[in-house]
């Protein structure tokens, strides 16, 4: 078989480097490759979002990006959203509004939103609704996501 | 998915010569959306050994305007650059309905107009657009470059004119005069996240109350996205009125060659080029009337 | 979207003395759901790890005349490969069907049914290797709707399957694996004494679950001939007891871990790869990963059926409904098994008829063999029966919750099906419909508005819970229900009601097959009703023995104590009072730890009642539907957390919603899947929805300590006769077949 591509990336503010075959996503690189398990896989072809990760400031589905893209990248994943043991507003209010019920789509679902508040603080449910599409969430019926999204705009104002 | 290699070149130039060397076995990537699934699904129509990401490319990365050359967007220029582009919003709007329906955000940080055209599908949602801008491609091979309008480079589903060892470098839209208004709409059972039943790209020039030129073209109602000649000239010279527009979309569903499957009846798609074309032709309209 | 200008989220709560019950905590496990960090199956590795695939047919009806595993075996980097003969002798029918729906033997029934498993060291190889295996099939005509099915001239899928004619087996080989029959009264009359009668066909097609995580599992058959799987479960003691049966075990020897769940409704009950994958264990020595794709969730776990159903509903001039008929066939998929037997018990529950008869038709088709899907063959029944109550409503010029309430069950009600109703909310549920400021409101220009009210029985069954306590005062709270939506937390919440202490104090864990006492599967809305019950039972025997503990301490009689809000105090002399964190500090000094346990199968199981009220738009020329505000009610007995329990109604809404508008399995004519990935799987997004709002009804369920009735599942049953209703009402168009897409509802002409 031939050889494994050596990469370099940042992931979550630290430097990152693996080994890689090329046909590998990255979601495969995270969750098999470095560990990070927390992305996770719900169709493997860019339709459900559960596998939402920030690549040099966008949101993509990391299942349609190789892991050999990743060289050079800066890559934020759900394990790298809380400052330590605090948890980001966003995770709060996820928590506190019950926005998830089995979880599986919830790390997608807080790097897009987190996404979304970074380039606008204060969207309407209208545009939390389009920002989100791409992330679906079979449980909840997006009612309670879209307001945790809703209240952690206003926590992340009024901070 | 099965072996793949990978490669990352930095010019047009060694781009093609990859392409030209691998006998017919590479396939150029942009944002990959479209291409990584096929290979993953081992798509017979996508059988590459050795896939080239063409995003370190300058010239595919090139996002322009001047009043003299128009836009030019490069194949790899992902959507949500073009949506956020000051010249694409000053004046080629209308762009902004395809890129900010192909996909979903994420989708929209990878994909591209030059990948979507490349990957020619029948309902590619950036295509009848195009068309109806009168968009040129820039295309590169072994032999030097090319330049063919986007109407002529789909030839069937998911093939293209475009060789095996040659480049789409970039799009070319032709600077519009006042007057002008645009729309790409399609029909799509949710609010996003789905493939057209059925889509049209429409787009007017109006001097005096009068259709000066228009276009209209279709997505997902034949084996390429259909620039439906007929329908735009039965505009020109006419009055806007709904009349006319009406017999411009009763053309389009005459022109509509459609299929049934999952997505939906050939009857309900022809019917839906009527709604579609009216609908699309009434905004484009109203744009190129409040652009005037 | 619409502005509401009253409270959205409403709690109509009937008792309210509790400390704990009816508040809002977070839920034990969220740190970890909101950072990444719980373990979901997929997620699971261990040291040598090795990868599986399965090869599965691409016929949805073909002989297996051969399979070559030759050159798949060849590969550089396989380890394994495994077909059915790798399962010991099956010992009856039942069992091979069972066995055949896990590895294929003499037959494929379904396109994706699974033929052959591969380990390897990487997927990708595994992959690779499926391509090397040879498979001979002869392929057959398939059969793939209840219609052609039952066709005198159908294709058979089971040369063994013998029809079973109200509980006695007929001999005659058919498609129709049994057909069964519930009597009230005099159906014949019934109609001879109505003025006015619906009767009308509705058809529906094969929907999944949709949940977000595909099937998986890891196992490791050790040398010590104990088998371990790591897997996302409904019901970790299910997975064990179907493992052992299949792979002939005693169940002693199979312990299943059940990981995090990304999603089931019902369909993560039954088992698909985990024998898969421990075949390949046992071959290799080597613990084995499967993981479903996308696709394979579609095309091989199990969905709900497509139905064809026939109603007829008779009624007085002033309402009073006189017969009601139901003529109900269901899809079993490709072995006999569909949920009709639920639907039966559900179709005219919510109304007291003298007279009923319904017809059940289980029926195999070469689909998969469906599973559960929350309150499985319920909302199929509704979309009938809750439509043709509406059209009578309006024959009779009647409002149609009126109409409704007039003819409602209550407790003393006998059930069509037979049971006679308990306390139950359905009236109650009505009136907080009609009362409701969205049925009160005006409708908006252009809009139609439709509502409708669906039941589920909901069920018991074994649930065990055991409560160690700790020296700070806290307690460890071990349990075996799969945790899905919160319920680790509200069941915690019983134990800390009952101990009077913060739910914080209580560390809830769902434990794994040899940890914890048998405990039935998540499913049947029973989690918190009955696994809450286990943890009030085994909190109030830690409660007796911290009673005794500090009767022994203080030397009084433990008659004279008490322990309230979680103070250990005598009844007579104020002097002896004692905080339960300070009895569990001397624990260890005056004679040891205290921990409790209970196992338990309570009878006293409560149904529970959904109503919706929806306003809908309908695009004339595209036939699109917009839904523009919805309201979801349900009598759930005690909401014991009031925000899960309006994210089950939230979400059972919009997967209804799903299935009203636009999910369903596109088959083509060969009966393989078209649509199975979620590009062409039409579940709603966050873009296709309104909020959902929601009002709580409490009717206390007298069978449970806090009147828990379980809430996961009747709020799917209304959802489609609800949109169906308000189309009609938008557009004059009765819809009478799901999906009500845009195409299928433009082909439609108004009454």
């Amino acid at each position: 078989m031939p050889a494994k591509t050596y990469v370099q990336t940042t992931i979550n503010g630290e430097h990152v480097d693996f080994l890689c075959e090329p046909r590998q996503s990255l979601l495969e690189c995270l969750r098999d490759e470095i560990g990070l398990t927390g992305t996770k896989e719900g169709c493997n072809d860019g339709n459900c979002g559960a596998c939402t990760v920030n690549i040099d400031g966008r949101i993509v589905t990391s299942c349609l990006v190789l892991g050999v893209e990743a060289e050079g990248a800066d890559i934020e994943t759900i394990e790298g959203v809380a400052d330590g043991s605090n948890l980001h507003p966003l995770q709060l209010a996820f928590l506190e509004n019950a926005a998830l019920q089995c979880g599986i789509c919830t790390p997608g679902f807080i790097i897009s939103s987190k996404a979304l508040l970074e380039q606008n603080p204060n969207p309407s449910e209208h545009e939390i609704r389009f920002w989100l599409a791409n992330n679906l969430c079979r449980c909840t019926g997006y009612d309670k996501i879209v307001r945790a999204v809703q209240d952690a705009a206003k926590r992340l104002q009024e901070a | 998915m099965k072996w793949i290699d990978f490669e990352k070149p930095k010019t047009v130039e060694d781009a093609v010569k990859l392409l030209s060397d691998s006998g017919g076995n590479a396939r150029p990537m942009a944002g990959g959306t479209d291409l990584i699934v096929q290979l993953r699904v081992g798509d017979p129509r996508v059988n590459a050994d050795v896939v080239v990401d063409i995003k370190s490319i300058p010239e595919l990365n090139e996002l322009s305007y001047s009043s003299s050359k128009g836009l030019t967007i490069g194949a790899a220029v992902e959507c949500y650059k073009i949506y956020g582009d000051a010249n694409v919003n000053s004046h080629f709007s209308a762009l902004n309905d395809s890129a900010t329906l192909i996909g979903g955000t994420q989708i929209q940080g990878r994909a591209s107009f030059g990948g979507n055209l490349c990957n020619a599908a029948p309902s590619g949602d950036s295509i009848p657009n195009m068309i109806a801008h009168g968009a040129v491609a820039t295309i590169a091979g072994p032999s030097g470059t090319r330049e063919v309008p986007v109407e002529d480079i789909c030839t069937g589903p998911r093939q293209t004119l475009i060789g095996d060892d040659e480049l789409l470098v970039s799009i070319n839209f032709p600077s519009n005069g006042s007057g002008f208004g645009a729309n790409y709409i399609r029909f799509i059972p949710r609010n996003e996240m789905d493939i057209a039943v059925a889509g049209v790209g429409a787009s007017v020039t109006i001097e005096d109350g009068k259709f000066t030129s228009a276009k209209v073209s279709l997505a997902s109602v034949a084996p390429t996205p259909l620039l439906v000649k007929e329908a735009g000239e039965s505009l020109v010279g006419e009055t806007v009125s709904e009349e006319a527009i009406q017999n411009a979309a009763n053309l389009a569903k005459a022109a509509a060659k459609p299929i049934s499957d999952m997505r939906g009846t050939a009857d309900y798609r022809k019917h839906l080029c009527d709604v579609l074309t009216r609908r699309a032709l009434n905004t484009a309209v109203e744009r190129a009337q409040g652009a005037s | 979207m619409t502005t509401a200008d009253y409270e959205r989220n409403m709690v109509l709560a009937t008792d309210t003395d509790y400390k704990v019950i009816g508040t809002r905590p977070v839920r034990h496990d969220g740190a970890d759901k909101v950072t990444g960090r719980a373990i979901y199956g997929a997620d699971f590795d261990a040291a040598g790890l090795l990868h599986g695939k399965i090869l599965r047919s691409p016929h949805a009806h073909a002989k297996i005349i051969s399979i070559d595993t030759s050159k798949a075996e060849k590969l550089d980097g396989v380890k394994a490969v495994v077909t059915s003969k790798d399962f010991p002798q099956s010992e009856s029918r039942k069992d091979q069907w069972l066995k055949d729906n896990i590895l294929a033997s003499d037959k494929a029934l379904y396109a994706g049914q699974a033929i052959a498993g591969v380990a390897a060291s990487n997927p990708h190889v595994a992959e690779s290797a499926l391509g090397l295996i040879e498979v001979e099939y002869e392929v057959l005509p398939p059969v793939l709707t209840t219609q052609e099915a039952m066709a005198s001239n159908a294709s058979i899928l089971h040369d063994s399957l013998t029809t079973e004619e109200l509980g006695e087996d007929t001999g005659v080989v058919s498609n129709v694996a049994s057909h069964s029959q519930h009597v009230k009264g005099d159906i014949s009359k019934g109609f001879e004494d109505a003025d006015v009668i619906i009767e009308r066909e509705y058809n529906t097609k094969t929907v999944h679950q949709g949940y977000i995580e595909p099937h998986n599992a890891t196992a490791l058959w050790s040398p010590d001939g104990r088998l371990h799987v790591w897997c996302s479960t409904q019901g970790s003691f299910v997975v064990r007891d179907s493992l052992a049966e299949l792979l002939d075990l005693p169940v002693s020897m199979v312990r299943v871990t059940p990981t995090e769940i990304g999603g089931g409704f019902g369909g993560k009950i039954p088992i698909y790869v985990e024998p898969v994958a421990a075949l390949l264990s046992r071959k290799t020595g080597a613990p084995v990963k499967i993981v479903m794709s996308r696709r394979e969730t579609f095309e091989a776990s199990g969905p709900t059926p497509g139905s064809q159903i026939k109603i007829k509903i008779g009624a007085k001039h002033d309402g009073t409904l006189t017969a009601a008929y139901a003529w109900m066939a269901m899809e079993a998929g490709a072995y006999p098994g569909s949920p009709v037997g639920a639907a039966v018990q559900c179709v005219f529950s919510t109304y007291d008829v003298e007279n009923s008869t319904i017809d059940g038709f289980d029926v195999v088709v070469n689909k998969p063999k469906t599973a559960a899907y929350r309150a499985p063959g319920a909302p199929n029944a509704a979309f009938g029966a809750e439509q043709a109550i509406n059209e009578l409503a309006e024959k009779l010029g009647m409002d149609p919750i009126e109409l409704r309430l007039k003819n409602v069950a209550k407790e003393g009600t006998r059930r069509p099906d037979g049971p006679v109703f308990g306390k139950i909310g359905a009236k109650e549920v009505l009136e907080a419909m009609r009362d409701h400021p969205h049925y009160q409101s005006d409708k908006a220009e252009g809009t139609g508005r439709g509502v409708s009210i669906g039941f589920w029985f909901n069920i018991g069954f074994d649930s065990a819970c055991n409560i160690a306590v700790n020296k700070d005062g806290s307690v460890n709270l071990t349990e075996g229900s799969t945790d899905i939506g919160g319920s680790r937390t509200s069941i915690a919440m019983h134990a800390a009601e009952v101990l009077g202490i913060p739910v914080e104090d209580v560390r809830p864990s769902v434990v794994d097959t040899d940890t914890i006492g048998f405990t039935a599967v998540t499913g049947g809305s029973r989690t918190t009703f009955a696994t809450g019950w286990a943890a009030y039972e085994a909190a109030q025997d830690v409660k007796k023995q911290c009673i005794e503990r500090a009767a022994k301490i203080w030397d009084v009689d433990a008659n004279g104590l008490q322990m309230e809000d979680g103070v250990i105090s005598s009844k007579s002399d104020s002097e002896l009072r004692m905080t339960f964190k300070e009895l569990a500090e001397q624990l260890s000094d005056t004679g040891g730890g205290i921990s409790g346990s209970a196992s338990v199968n309570p009878s006293g199981v409560g149904g529970s009642f959904a109503g919706n009220i929806a306003d809908v738009s309908v695009d004339p020329e595209t036939g699109k539907t917009t839904v523009e505000r919805f309201t979801c009610v349900q009598d759930v007995g005690k909401a014991i957390h009031p925000s899960y329990v309006e994210g089950q109604m939230q979400g059972g809404s919009v997967q209804g919603i799903g299935w009203a508008l636009n999910e369903e399995y596109f088959m083509n004519d060969e009966g393989t899947m078209t649509n199975s990935s979620l590009l062409d799987y039409r579940m709603p997004t966050s873009l296709d929805l309104p909020m959902i709002d929601t009002v709580i009804v409490e009717v206390a369920n007298p069978g449970h300590p806090f009147g828990v009735r379980g809430v996961g599942e009747a709020n799917i049953v209304p959802p489609t006769p609800t949109i169906a209703n308000a189309i009609y009402d938008a557009t004059g168009k009765r819809m009478t077949q799901l999906p009500m897409s845009p195409g299928a509802i433009l082909s439609v002409s108004p009454e």
